[in-house]
């Protein structure tokens, strides 16, 4: 024991679970600010009076007693956002391309696991299945998630990208695209083969739908609930336990380090022995099962998916990379982070600080202003480094 | 016995006809130089022979065994190790993260460590910064990590691009030493450089090289007093 722990390394361990933890700390207290400093504002305008008047609360208890429901939402997509980011920024770093078909390793990630639950549901596993049981089930569906999806990006990495990578930049980036089109219609094709529909639902089983409520308090005239529900304790425990171990893969072992010089000097990096294309085939194949992970989790937490179930988040994690500094694992932890929790903050509260005039599904707005910002005035991100355009 | 043998070599860069028709030679525990003006195809060959590029025409026999089409990190196995031109080292990598990267193909760690620490006796330098990025360092420690580096393989053949580039004459001088001390010990070394003088002042043989084809080829004795090299090279009238 003591010589294996003697190859571990402990602070690489420590270091992201740290970094998690300020990053999700850092924005729920930002964010919450700024929605009780909006509400104490609106208070005394006609949005106060009128919530007053119809639900007899005042702006700022309705924000306090939706705000703990509301930062645990933002974590939990922001925690799922920040794994699909990863994949972005990963391939980003070796090849210094946005391999935009990433949306559709998530989907088909997605759609891999909700169907094996589903054929265990039909098949009548689920519906008796021990919380053991369900959560086996629920792990080995995350797996196998995680082993298409990697085997599908690597795939792609081989047909699509490789045989482009003396290429102009933009050419592999449009044939992502086209991949990225390609694997949608797959995905049709191969639902309404198989099962003629598009929408498919997460089966219900185990305890993931239930909440755990820590408490209730009164204040003023209504009852604060404060509770989570088990699938979001579930989809943030892997996500942490997933970026945790893909931090400690890229820092601390051999193949993370050979990933790593080649991001920074391929040519370089085959001169110390290091097999370049096989490293390039690892990156996709650790981003892809990242990105086919957080596809279940999502499926988990929003229970329908379809075909096109990878645009928004895949569109979203993007900007998450864009906003951390793409090609940054950290940024993409934080940019991840501070997306879902922007995003989930403007879609709970817009509908009231706006009269209804602009509901949640407004809410993509921030996302994207955020990536035009981020590219107009820090294009190199929050935690990337300006290192100019690369020949 | 001839340890590294080019014959007829020609190198494409696109359309740019960059070798046409190298052939040198190399023989185990020599000091051998390739020296002329730049774009003449030093670093050329020195890719050509590494496997970051492979010559159209003509063969590169290393150790006996044709090694024109191998890959780069295939090559790196046979005991030959490029430090390239500029020292590639990686700037976000630590020094000792970057000496590990030099034993990658090495799966024993002990082994890598033995080596790491005679790195550092080599240069002590490098032994306060290990745990600093190499981005950090100053010129002359980078060049003394990319030979600590290569070092890390125990090559029998090492292939040095132009070590002197942008350093004070002083750590040239040591630099120099270090090559001559490594060679003392049984390693081949062939080296590129802009330094003629500096190099033909340690090397055994040297090759003169002009727009892809070798002009002369002599002891570096003969080179020093070649009339034309000394003209061209050396900055004598």
């Amino acid at each position: 024991m003591k010589g294996f722990l003697k190859y571990v390394n402990v602070t690489e361990i420590v270091r992201p679970i740290g970094q998690l933890l300020a990053f999700s700390c850092g924005s729920a207290v930002v964010m919450s600010a700024i929605a009780i400093g909006i509400a104490l504002m609106l208070d005394k305008t006609a949005v106060g009076v009128d919530l007053l008047d119809r639900y007899n609360v005042s702006v700022y208890t309705y924000t306090m007693i939706n705000l703990p429901q509301v930062v645990i939402d933002g974590l939990t997509i922001g925690f799922v956002y920040a794994a699909i980011a990863l994949g972005y920024t990963m391939v980003y770093g070796v090849l210094e391309f946005i391999n935009f078909a990433h949306s559709e390793i998530f989907a088909v990630g997605a759609f891999v696991g909700v169907e094996l639950l589903i054929a265990l549901d039909s098949s009548g596993m689920l519906a008796g299945a021990s919380l053991g049981m369900a959560y086996s089930y629920l792990i080995l569906a995350i797996l196998m998630g995680m082993l298409a999806a990697g085997g599908l990006a690597m795939t792609v990495e081989r047909v699509a990208y490789r045989p482009l990578r003396g290429a102009s930049r933009l050419v592999p980036l449009i044939s992502a695209i086209g991949v990225s089109f390609f694997l949608q219609d797959v995905i049709r094709l191969v639902e309404s083969l198989t099962t003629g529909q598009f929408n498919r639902i997460m089966p219900t089983f185990g305890n993931f739908d239930q909440r755990i409520v820590f408490g209730k308090f009164a204040m003023g005239t209504s009852n604060i609930t404060l509770g989570i529900s088990v699938k979001s304790i579930v989809v943030i425990v892997s996500a942490v336990l997933m970026l945790v171990a893909l931090n400690y893969l890229v820092n601390a072992t051999r193949i993370g380090k050979a990933i790593r010089a080649v991001a920074q000097d391929r040519n370089t990096a085959s001169l110390m022995g290091i097999n370049v294309n096989r490293i390039i085939s690892t990156t996709f194949l650790v981003g892809g099962m990242l990105g086919g992970a957080a596809g279940v989790l999502y499926a988990l937490k929003f229970t329908r998916i379809d075909p096109f179930v990878g645009f928004f988040p895949g569109l979203k994690a993007f900007t998450a990379a864009v906003l951390g500094g793409i090609g940054n694992l950290t940024g993409a932890l934080l940019g991840g982070i501070v997306l879902g929790m922007l995003e989930t903050f403007a879609g709970s509260y817009m509908g009231i600080f706006t009269m209804g005039a602009a509901g949640s599904e407004y809410k993509d707005i921030f996302a994207f202003s955020i990536l035009i910002l981020v590219l107009i005035f820090r294009p190199q991100g929050l935690m990337g480094k300006n290192v100019g355009q690369k020949a | 016995m001839s340890l590294l043998k080019l014959e007829n070599v020609h190198s494409y860069y696109g359309r740019i006809h960059a070798l046409k028709g190298i052939s040198i030679e190399v023989n185990k525990g020599e000091i051998v130089t390739l020296i002329g003006s730049n774009g003449a195809g030093k670093s050329t060959i020195l890719r050509t022979i590494s496997g970051m590029m492979h010559p159209k025409k003509g063969s590169v026999e290393y150790n006996g065994k044709n090694i024109s089409q191998t890959a780069p990190h295939d090559i790196v196995m046979s005991g030959m190790v490029h430090v390239p031109e500029g020292r590639g080292i990686f700037p976000t990598l630590t020094v000792k993260e970057n000496l590990e990267m030099g034993a990658f193909t090495l799966r024993d760690r002990s082994l890598t460590e033995e080596r790491m620490e005679y790195g550092c006796t080599l240069f002590p330098r490098l032994k306060e910064r290990l745990g600093q990025y190499g981005g950090t360092l100053s010129g002359g420690e980078q060049q003394m990590l990319a030979i600590a580096r290569a070092l890390m393989m125990d090559p029998d053949l090492l292939m040095l691009d132009e070590p002197s580039m942008g350093l004070a004459p002083i750590l040239v001088e040591l630099i120099f030493d270090i090559i001559k001390t490594l060679n003392d010990k049984g390693t081949t070394i062939l080296l590129v450089e802009q330094n003629a003088l500096m190099a033909l002042s340690i090397a055994h043989r040297g090759y003169v090289l002009q727009t892809g084809e070798i002009t002369v080829s002599d002891t570096a004795a003969n080179l020093k007093n070649n009339t034309e090299v000394q003209k061209a090279y050396l900055g004598m009238d």
